[in-house]
C-alpha cells in the first residue's frame, strides 16, 4: 500500500527532468572541526541550477554543518565554497551578498515572535533588499497565499500551528526571491498531519525548478523529488546516487543498514 | 464498541466555581492553611488600620502658617503643605517658579505622549523627547534667552529628583545597551573594555561614585574647566545605572534562542540590523522586569546627592525636620517623602505592566 501511494504521488508530480549545467553551490575539499573533533571530512559537492539534493544521514553524521557551513551560519577552516559564483571568504560583504541568495529553512522554523507573520515575511526584503513597504507587502501575499495561509498574515507565529509556522518560514525565505534554498529538517519538529502539507509546498517548489538542498528523513519525499540522495555518516559522504540506486541497491554497508533501520517501520 | 456522532455542548461551570463565591473559594479559602493565613490577615488589618487611617486622616490637621495650627492627636501635615514649595522647587527663587512649572508641565504631556500608545505620531514624540525636551528645559531650569540665570545649586525637591532621574534613565539605557552588546563581542578589546567598564562601575557603591564625581573628578580637570557639581552627578549616576541595565540586557541577550540570531543572518540582516529589528526587541520585552527594577532603583537612589550637597526631595525634607520652629515633625516627612516616591515607583511599575500586556504575542517557545 505504501508503494502505491507513493506512486500515485510520484504520478501526479511533475518534476521538471531536465537539469541546467550552470553550477549552483559547489563544495571542494571542505573540512571543518570543532576544537579538535573533526565534523565535516573532504566534502566534495558539486549542485547545478534547479538540482534537488536531499542529504540523509544519523545523526551527528556533519549532515546539517554541511548546509549550514554554505550561508555561513558555520565557518569551514579548509577548502572552497562557492555560491553562484562568489565565493565564500571570511569578508562580511561577501557573506552578506550570499546570504541574499541563499534562502533557508530551519526545523524549529525560527520565525520572529515579535511580528506578525507578515512583517516576518516583508523585514529582509525592506531592509536587506531595500524594498519599498507597499511592493514587500504586495510580494509576501503572494507568497503567504501559495503556502495557503493568507489569512493568517496579521497573526502571530505564536498563534500559529507549527505546520502553519513552517510554511511561513517556508514563504519568509522565498521572499527573498533566492537562488537557492536549503532545508535543515524542516519536518522533524512537526506532528505527522502537519508534516505533509510542508512537504506538498515543498514539492511545489521543486515543480518550480528551484534549487534545493534538503537534510531531511523523508524517504518518499527523497523518492519523488530529488536528483540525487546523499548519505553522510561520520562527517564524510558516504554515497551518491539517483534516488532508484539509492534506495533500491545501495552500495555501502553503513547505507545498508542505515535504510533497513530507517525503512523498516 | 462506543460511537459519539453528537459534540456534547458546553455547559457553565458549577455556581461553587464562578463570581465571588469562586473567586473566595480561589483565592483566599483554597485549603485550611490558606484560609488560617486569610483569618489572620483580616484580622491583622481590623487592629492595624483603624489608628492609622484614625493618625493619617481623622484626627489629622491640614491647614496653617506654623507649629501652633497642629492642635489635636494625629499626623500634622500643616508641615507639609507650609514647606509644599521647597519640596516642590528646593530653593528655586519665588519670581520664577512658574519656569519650573512649565517644565513639569512639558515633561508630562511629551511623557504621555510617548508612553500612551493612542498618541498620534509617537515617533516625533520620541524624538522630542531626546532632543528638544532636554534643550528646552535646560534653558527653562537654567536659564539663557532672556531667562534669568539659576545657578543649580539652588534647585531642589521633586524637581531636582525628576531632573536626575529622568537624565539617568535616559543615558543609562542606550549606554546600558551598547556595554551589553559590546561585552558579548567577538572582538577582544571591545569586549574585555566593556567588561572591565561594567565591573568597575557597579563593584562600586553609588555614594562612592558621587563622592568621586563631586571630590576628585576636579582634581583631574584642567583648571579653567569648571563642570557643574549637578553635572557631575548626572555623569555618575547615569553610567552607574548604565552598568545595571547592561548586565540586565545581558541576561536577556543570554535567554534568546540561538535560532533568531541564525534566522536574521541567513536572511542577510547585517549584525545591527538585526540587533535593531530581531534581537533588540524581544530582549527589551523580555527584559523589562529588570530594566524597571533597575529604573526605580535609580529614582531612590538619586536621593544619595544629598552627600554631595544637593538637595533632592529627601534631603529637602531632612532640612526642614532639623529646623528649630517644627520641632516633633519628622514621622509626617518621611510618610510624606516616603509615599511621593512611592508613588512614582507605584506608577513606573504599573506602566511596566501595561506594557508587558501589551507587547505579550502569545509566543512561549
Amino acid at each position: 500500500m505504501q508503494a502505491e501511494l507513493q506512486k500515485q504521488k510520484k504520478s501526479a508530480v511533475n518534476i521538471p527532468s531536465e537539469v541546467e549545467t550552470e553550477t549552483m553551490i559547489s563544495l571542494k575539499g571542505v573540512n571543518k572541526w570543532y576544537g579538535d573533533f573533526h565534523v565535516l571530512k573532504d566534502i566534495n559537492l558539486t549542485v547545478k541550477k534547479g538540482e534537488r539534493i536531499v542529504v540523509c544521514g544519523p545523526s551527528g553524521s556533519g549532515k546539517s554543518t554541511m548546509i549550514r557551513c554554505i550561508n555561513r551560519l558555520e565557518e569551514h577552516q579548509e577548502g572552497e565554497i562557492d555560491v553562484n559564483g562568489v565565493t565564500l571568504t571570511n569578508d562580511l560583504k561577501n557573506i552578506e551578498h550570499i546570504r541574499k541568495d541563499v534562502g533557508m529553512v530551519f526545523q524549529h522554523f525560527n520565525l520572529f515572535p515579535h511580528l506578525t507573520v507578515l512583517e516576518n515575511c516583508t523585514l529582509a526584503p525592506i531592509w536587506v533588499r531595500r524594498m519599498p513597504r507597499q511592493e514587500a507587502e504586495a510580494i509576501a501575499m503572494q507568497y503567504l497565499e501559495r503556502v495557503q495561509i493568507p489569512c493568517q498574515a496579521h497573526k502571530y507565529p505564536g498563534q500559529l500551528s507549527g505546520g502553519q509556522q513552517q510554511r511561513v518560514a517556508i514563504a519568509r525565505s522565498l521572499c527573498m526571491n533566492p537562488q537557492v534554498m536549503l532545508f535543515d529538517e524542516p519536518t522533524s519538529a512537526l506532528d505527522p498531519e502537519m508534516i505533509k502539507e510542508v512537504l506538498d509546498v515543498m514539492v511545489e517548489l521543486a515543480e518550480e525548478g528551484m534549487t534545493m538542498i534538503c537534510v531531511t528523513h523523508e524517504m518518499g519525499f527523497a523518492r519523488t523529488v530529488a536528483n540525487r540522495v546523499i548519505f553522510m555518516d561520520g562527517g564524510q559522504i558516504i554515497e551518491e546516487n539517483a534516488p532508484e540506486p539509492f534506495f533500491n541497491d545501495p552500495q555501502s554497508d553503513r547505507t545498508k543498514l542505515f535504510l533497513s533501520q530507517i525503512l523498516s517501520h | 464498541m462506543i460511537v459519539n456522532p453528537e459534540t456534547i455542548p458546553s455547559r457553565p461551570a458549577p455556581a461553587s466555581r464562578r463570581g465571588i463565591i469562586g473567586w473566595l473559594r480561589a483565592n483566599l479559602f483554597s485549603s485550611p492553611l490558606n484560609s488560617l493565613l486569610s483569618l489572620s490577615g483580616l484580622i491583622f488589618l481590623a487592629w492595624a488600620l483603624p489608628p492609622v487611617v484614625q493618625w493619617v486622616f481623622l484626627e489629622a490637621n491640614f491647614l496653617g502658617e506654623n507649629k501652633d495650627a497642629c492642635t489635636s492627636e494625629g499626623a500634622c501635615w500643616v508641615f507639609v503643605s507650609a514647606r509644599f514649595q521647597q519640596f516642590l522647587y528646593g530653593f528655586y527663587p519665588d519670581t520664577e517658579l512658574w519656569r519650573v512649572n512649565l517644565f513639569f508641565f512639558e515633561m508630562a504631556a511629551v511623557l504621555t505622549w510617548v508612553l500612551w500608545d493612542k498618541m498620534p505620531k509617537r515617533l516625533w514624540g520620541g524624538i522630542w523627547f531626546l532632543t528638544g525636551f532636554p534643550l528646552t528645559s535646560f534653558f527653562l531650569l537654567y536659564g539663557g534667552f532672556g531667562l534669568e540665570t539659576v545657578e543649580t545649586h539652588k534647585w531642589g525637591g521633586l524637581m531636582l529628583t525628576l531632573v536626575l532621574s529622568l537624565v539617568g534613565m535616559v543615558i543609562a539605557l542606550p549606554v546600558g545597551i551598547l556595554l551589553a552588546l559590546g561585552r558579548r563581542s567577538d572582538m577582544p578589546a571591545i569586549s574585555s573594555f566593556c567588561t572591565v567598564f561594567i565591573e568597575l562601575w557597579r563593584g562600586v557603591p553609588l555614594i562612592t561614585i558621587l563622592f568621586m564625581a563631586s571630590v576628585m573628578l576636579p582634581l583631574f580637570v584642567p583648571g579653567d574647566i569648571e563642570l557643574d557639581k549637578l553635572i557631575r552627578a548626572m555623569i555618575g549616576i547615569s553610567l552607574f545605572e548604565a552598568a545595571l541595565i547592561a548586565e540586565v540586557i545581558r541576561g536577556g541577550l543570554q535567554a534568546m534562542p540561538k535560532g533568531q540570531y541564525e534566522a536574521a543572518d541567513a536572511m542577510g540582516l547585517t549584525y545591527w540590523q538585526g540587533m535593531r529589528q530581531i534581537i533588540m526587541p524581544q530582549v527589551l520585552k523580555i527584559s523589562i522586569p529588570g530594566i524597571v527594577n533597575t529604573f526605580v532603583q535609580l529614582f531612590k537612589d538619586t536621593s544619595l546627592v544629598l552627600i554631595i550637597g544637593l538637595f533632592d526631595l529627601l534631603a529637602v525634607m531632612q532640612a526642614g525636620i532639623a529646623d528649630v520652629n517644627w520641632p516633633n515633625v519628622a514621622i509626617e516627612g518621611f510618610v510624606f517623602t516616603g509615599f511621593v516616591f512611592w508613588l512614582f515607583c507605584f506608577g513606573i511599575s504599573r506602566y511596566s505592566q501595561l506594557l508587558e500586556r501589551k507587547l505579550d504575542t502569545g509566543h512561549k517557545s
